[in-house]
């Protein structure tokens, strides 16, 4: 994917309004965002700051009412839902706060999901699942189901299924929020080693200053504004 | 292919709820056999009447005769080429509940215009040759355990000899099999010399005439000649093709196509809705699931795609199997062989079932798959937050 001065993800004057009724909601006003690639980026702020909503149109899981958004290039904003769909599938990884994984799967099945959208052979599959649960440490948890694991393997199981494609950006919401400090702390350092030994550029929501400490950098957003950076 | 594995987990999620809808379809679709089977029962054969016979009764009631002297004046008639008669002898084989269809008949016209009817030659000649002979179809003949060269005694709650004798003897020398597949194989047929004979009244009178013409084009034109012929006598004629003599006999107990289609829209109405709920209701569930996939990258096609086989998978599961052992359990199965001597499911009403069970799990899946394909993916994810 190309980028242009290192710069990933540009985010520029976007608003994003939503309508209840007769009622419109500002929940981005104006915004402008830049992510370098291989950056792990924290996104933080109070409840209905608009980081979620962010991180949605980051993601292509939603359109901006105004303004651009443009990742390697590519210009979300402007693409159908189609082709959408298949540049989330290539550059997206989502890891979620509650894991979000499907309970009738088990965890290598859970994991394979993405991979059903290209155009692997069952073995290659196969290979790239052992191979992203190997990284999170699981690989002795191939064949259990959701239920059989903790919080913290279920998160894992989550990376895991953000990672096997090799995405281009991984997108984590609240990826801590679920789970107790151990379990936390080890998520964290998961996503640590992704963005320094792999160079996987993170953009991650938290409420947790904790959690924002292990990022390269912390943007902070309130009432759907950007209102100051600190570098990690 | 690849995809078949998530359906199939879906499926199983809720194991009680998708074995209860795949049964209730899979009782919807063994009804539908049993209707069609029944249905085509009833008909009395209108599907397999020949095009080319006519049946002459009296123009009242069938159970009006007419005399044996009509045949001679009815071949007369341009494009008939031959004429065969038969009559109601209502037989009882030792108990009332083993009722069957036997009528007295003249051998060599009865093969030649039922050619559908295979009799060997040996037991043809034998027939010809013995007074008291009787042919029977296969499938009484398998129902009683008979053979040929027993001496049967029937018992005729019409016909009596003089000495007021409601019993007949007859030997058996022939077993018929049929060529079309729905022909009935349950008659039983004897000669009329011997019935004529013996009988107590109504000498020289005969049920009604079966006549085969020419060319069936001209059917209703013969017909109409038919009834002009015996016009103003003291026994008029009705004549139809015999399709319809059929018919008019199987509607003496109502419009069975009517009934079997009002039943069977009534039960897949309520299927589609049992079905359709359970898809809803499916994917009502797993709103977030869908979601998530979706933000994974699967299309709204794909995600569409996917439910749809869901709903497929349910359907087919119940109908395919249902119409399945319904069809293999008619095969060997008939629940009353003396009232329904021809039961089987015709292959239109098994093509049209596959049909039904296709369609049922289009309209079953196609709302839920459209509302999941809809589903924009940030509300399915905030729903759950």
């Amino acid at each position: 994917m190309s980028t242009t001065d290192g710069v990933l993800v540009r985010v520029k004057e976007v608003d994003k309004v939503f309508r209840r009724g007769s009622e419109e909601i500002h929940v981005l006003t104006g915004l402008n965002l830049e992510v370098k690639a291989g950056e792990f980026l924290a996104l933080m702020g109070p409840s209905g700051s608009g980081k979620s909503t962010l991180l949605n149109l980051i993601g292509g899981l939603d359109r901006a009412t105004r303004g651009t958004v443009e990742i390697g290039g590519d210009r979300v904003d402007q693409m159908s839902d189609h082709a959408l769909s298949g540049w989330r599938a290539r550059h997206i990884g989502l890891v979620f706060q509650f894991y979000n994984l499907l309970p009738v799967l088990t965890a290598e099945r859970n994991v394979e999901l993405p991979l059903l959208l290209t155009h692997l052979s069952k073995a290659e599959r196969r290979k790239h699942v052992e191979v992203a649960l190997g990284m999170v440490g699981l690989s002795h948890r191939t064949r259990h189901y959701p239920r059989q694991m903790s919080g913290g393997e279920q998160q894992r199981v989550g990376i895991a299924r953000a990672i096997v494609t090799d995405p281009t950006i991984l997108l984590c919401d609240e990826p801590t929020g679920d789970l107790d400090r151990k379990s936390g702390d080890e998520i964290l350092a998961l996503l640590q080693a992704l963005s320094r030994d792999h160079g996987k550029t993170i953009v991650m929501v938290t409420h947790d200053p904790h959690a924002s400490a292990r990022a390269s950098r912390t943007v902070y957003l309130n009432k759907g504004q950007l209102f100051s950076e600190n570098p990690g | 292919m690849k995809f078949l594995y998530l359906v199939w987990r879906n499926l199983t999620r809720r194991k009680l709820r998708t074995t209860l809808t795949i049964l209730s379809i899979l009782v919807a679709f063994v009804l539908y056999g049993f209707m069609g089977a029944i249905r085509e029962a009833l008909s009395g054969g209108v599907s397999v009447a020949g095009a080319d016979r006519l049946v002459v009764r009296h123009k009242v009631s069938i159970i009006q005769m007419l005399p044996i002297t009509y045949q001679q004046r009815i071949e007369r008639i341009p494009g008939v080429t031959l004429s065969s008669h038969q009559s109601w002898f209502g037989g009882i084989y030792q108990d009332p509940k083993n009722f069957f269809a036997s009528m007295p008949v003249e051998p060599e016209r009865f093969l030649s215009i039922y050619n559908e009817f295979t009799l060997p030659e040996a037991q043809r000649k034998a027939w010809l040759a013995n007074r008291t002979g009787a042919i029977v179809g296969r499938a009484t003949l398998d129902r009683f355990g008979w053979k040929v060269g027993d001496r049967i005694s029937l018992k005729s709650p019409i016909w009596q000899h003089p000495n007021n004798d409601d019993t007949w003897q007859f030997d058996l020398v022939g077993v018929y099999d049929a060529l079309k597949k729905g022909s009935d194989t349950s008659g039983f047929f004897f000669r009329y010399d011997y019935f004529d004979e013996g009988r107590a009244y109504a000498k020289g009178m005969v049920g009604w005439y079966v006549v085969r013409i020419q060319n069936p084009d001209r059917a209703a034109e013969v017909a109409k000649a038919i009834d002009a012929e015996f016009e103003n006598s003291p026994y008029e004629t009705k004549t139809e093709p015999e399709g319809a003599f059929a018919q008019g006999w199987a509607q003496q107990i109502g419009d069975m196509g009517k009934i079997t289609t009002s039943i069977l829209t009534a039960v897949f109405f309520t299927i589609l809705l049992v079905a359709g709920n359970t898809m809803a209701q499916s994917v009502r569930e797993r709103t977030e699931e869908i979601g998530v996939l979706k933000a994974m990258g699967f299309s709204n096609r794909l995600v569409l795609g996917v439910v749809l086989a869901e709903s497929f998978s349910i359907a087919g599961l119940g109908g395919f199997v249902g119409l399945g052992f319904v069809w293999a359990l008619v095969s060997v199965w008939n629940p009353v062989p003396s009232m329904l001597p021809v039961f089987y499911i015709p292959n239109h009403d098994l093509v049209v079932g596959f049909i039904l069970v296709l369609v049922l799990g289009f309209l079953a899946g196609i709302f839920p798959a459209s509302q999941a394909m809809r589903l924009r993916i940030a509300e399915a994810l905030r729903r759950q937050a």
